[in-house]
């Protein structure tokens, strides 16, 4: 029996106690394998996997698993993401077995955006199971070695489950508790929603350690640098669960024009300073949406490199 | 009860183009109480079509019913020695009300007059909204009292999702977010430990998943 769960890179960076940087990159709207590529190119040796979104904001894409086969080809770890919007317990269990068979070795459990926001309003969802019990279904097939029905799997998939929190959603008081719950169905590590409000964040994470949360899970701080004025504003107002104050509105403002962008990274790679040091954050995962080739700079700065070879 | 609204009055002339004798049959059951489907709404449909027949230039003879129930074979019985007298029915019932007319009358066309929407109640005078999926396996005790599988965009039984906003769901401003509700109701009643337990996968065998429903009680089949 290997010492570890999965044997993922993301895994045994995390065990061995490196602080985890791992990126982010979204499939194309189309079979642009080239593109996908040159995209994945970027964070190559500047992060420990890869999140491969899954038909993210409801807009169809290039299926999650596919392109996480791409980034495997071209020596990245992925991070397959899996919402349950799209899919119901026969696809989900036959997906999870295809992509392990394959050599995918992580994987993020979401419930997935309402697909009224994407560009497909008119279909049906399916939500046939919830993130929580999405994650209970990785574990189950993990380390019980059987399907949902109980049913033995003739070799079970052995992947690192990630999930999602967003600390800053409503109610606020029971979002730690909902942390706790993931972990409980079996979450190995938690990525965060982006965070821009850095005291709500401590306030979040000092109750996460109180409850002894970062001992029985893997905690990586969601980052996404502010590209401009525009992108914090939409932020702030469009995107539900997002919480992004107005000094920050702000403070890119007063960068000028011409240097808001880099304020914007300025902005992340001053987190990313503060969550090495913080309590409870065993990494941090950058976003940076369609952004990927200013990932190594921001790495650079935030001083993460070289990433570790275990 | 059974929420519907109106047909788009548009679509019903659609339907009903071609046609000279109509019979519209309401119903005294939900549809009365939602006011889209009782002797009232049948009266107004009926001197709509009028109006717009007569405007065309075209003869039209309207006949107006309405029964007891529409989801009863009882009531739908009553009908049967006028039913030929006309081309079509509109049934401005249900959903059920349409298929039960059409499964004892055959012969007979029947359109639907309104767009049946979902179980629930009157919030206020004339805002109804949603309580009910029908899923077969009541558990609204599970979370105080509510339906997430109703009443959650994603009805997920382990909410809320990080979409949650201000109380209102991600999908829009106008739509309550079921899980704030019950995670403060919980909380406020200091039944946090509840919510913290796991919920499985949910047997939708109960639900329409599990193929069209029929139910026998044998103690009152005859
Ligand atoms: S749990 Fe099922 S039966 Fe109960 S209110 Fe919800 S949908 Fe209806
Ligand atoms: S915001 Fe609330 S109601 Fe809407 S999908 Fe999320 S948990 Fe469900």
């Amino acid at each position: 029996m290997s010492e570890y769960k999965s044997g993922s890179n993301l895994e045994k960076v995390l065990k061995a106690g490196h602080f985890a940087f791992t990126g982010e990159c979204g499939p194309p709207q189309g079979a642009n394998v080239e593109h996908l590529v040159e995209k994945a190119g970027h964070l190559k040796g500047y992060v420990d996997a890869v999140n491969v979104t899954d038909n993210q904001t409801a807009v169809v894409r290039m299926s999650s698993w596919a392109a996480s086969l791409i980034l495997l080809e071209q020596g990245l770890e992925p991070n397959f993401q899996m919402v349950c919007r799209d899919r119901n317990r026969l696809a989900i269990q036959s997906d999870i077995l295809g992509v392990y068979s394959h050599g995918i070795r992580n994987m993020l459990c979401l419930s997935g955006d309402h697909q009224k926001f994407g560009n497909h309003p008119d279909a049906k969802n399916v939500f046939d199971i919830d993130s929580m019990q999405l994650i209970h279904t990785v574990k189950t097939m993990r380390d019980e070695g059987t399907f949902l029905n109980g049913q033995k799997i003739d070799v079970p998939p052995k992947l690192f489950i990630g999930a999602a929190s967003n600390p800053f959603a409503e109610p606020f008081d029971f979002r730690v508790y909902r942390l706790a719950k993931k972990i409980a169905a079996g979450a190995d590590f938690i990525q965060t929603q982006c965070i821009y409000n850095m005291d709500r964040f401590r306030e979040f994470m000092k109750r996460a350690v109180d409850m002894g949360l970062h001992e029985k899970c893997y905690i990586l701080a969601g980052v996404t640098p502010m590209k401009s004025v525009g992108m914090a504003r939409y932020m702030a107002k469009q995107v539900p669960g997002m919480d992004v104050p107005d000094t920050l509105i702000k403070r890119l403002r007063s960068a000028g024009k011409g240097k808001i962008a880099a304020e914007g990274i300025q902005f992340a790679v001053e987190q990313i300073e503060e969550f090495k040091e913080m309590e409870g954050i065993a990494g941090v995962h950058l976003m940076a949406i369609e952004w990927e080739h200013r990932v190594p700079e921001i790495a650079e700065m935030a001083g993460v490199l070289p990433r570790p070879k275990v | 009860m059974i929420v519907a609204e109106p047909k788009p009055i548009k679509e019903i002339l659609e339907m009903v183009r071609d046609l000279k004798k109509i019979l519209i049959v309401g119903c005294k059951g939900c549809v009365t109480v939602c006011n889209v489907g009782g002797s009232k709404e049948v009266a107004i449909l009926a001197s709509t079509l009028r109006i717009a027949a007569k405007k065309n230039g075209k003869e039209i003879e309207i006949g107006e019913e309405t029964l007891e129930r529409q989801c009863d074979p009882e009531y739908i019985e009553e009908i049967k020695d006028i039913i030929n007298d006309y081309d079509a029915v509109i049934s401005i019932a249900c959903g059920v009300g349409p298929q039960f007319l059409s499964e004892r009358y055959p012969a007979t066309r029947v359109f639907p007059g309104v767009n049946t929407r979902f179980m629930g109640g009157a919030i206020e005078h004339g805002i109804w909204s949603e309580r009910c999926a029908g899923c077969g396996t009541c558990v609204v005790h599970y979370f105080g009292g509510l339906c997430p599988i109703a009443r959650c965009s994603k009805s997920l039984l382990n909410g809320p999702c990080g979409g949650s906003n201000n109380g209102k769901c991600e999908i829009s401003g106008d739509v309550d977010c079921i899980w704030d509700i019950i995670v403060r109701k919980m909380m406020e009643q200091g039944r946090l430990d509840e919510l913290l337990e796991f919920k499985p996968p949910k047997s939708w065998m109960t639900a329409r998943d599990g193929g069209p429903r029929t139910m026998t009680r044998e103690e009152l089949v005859k």
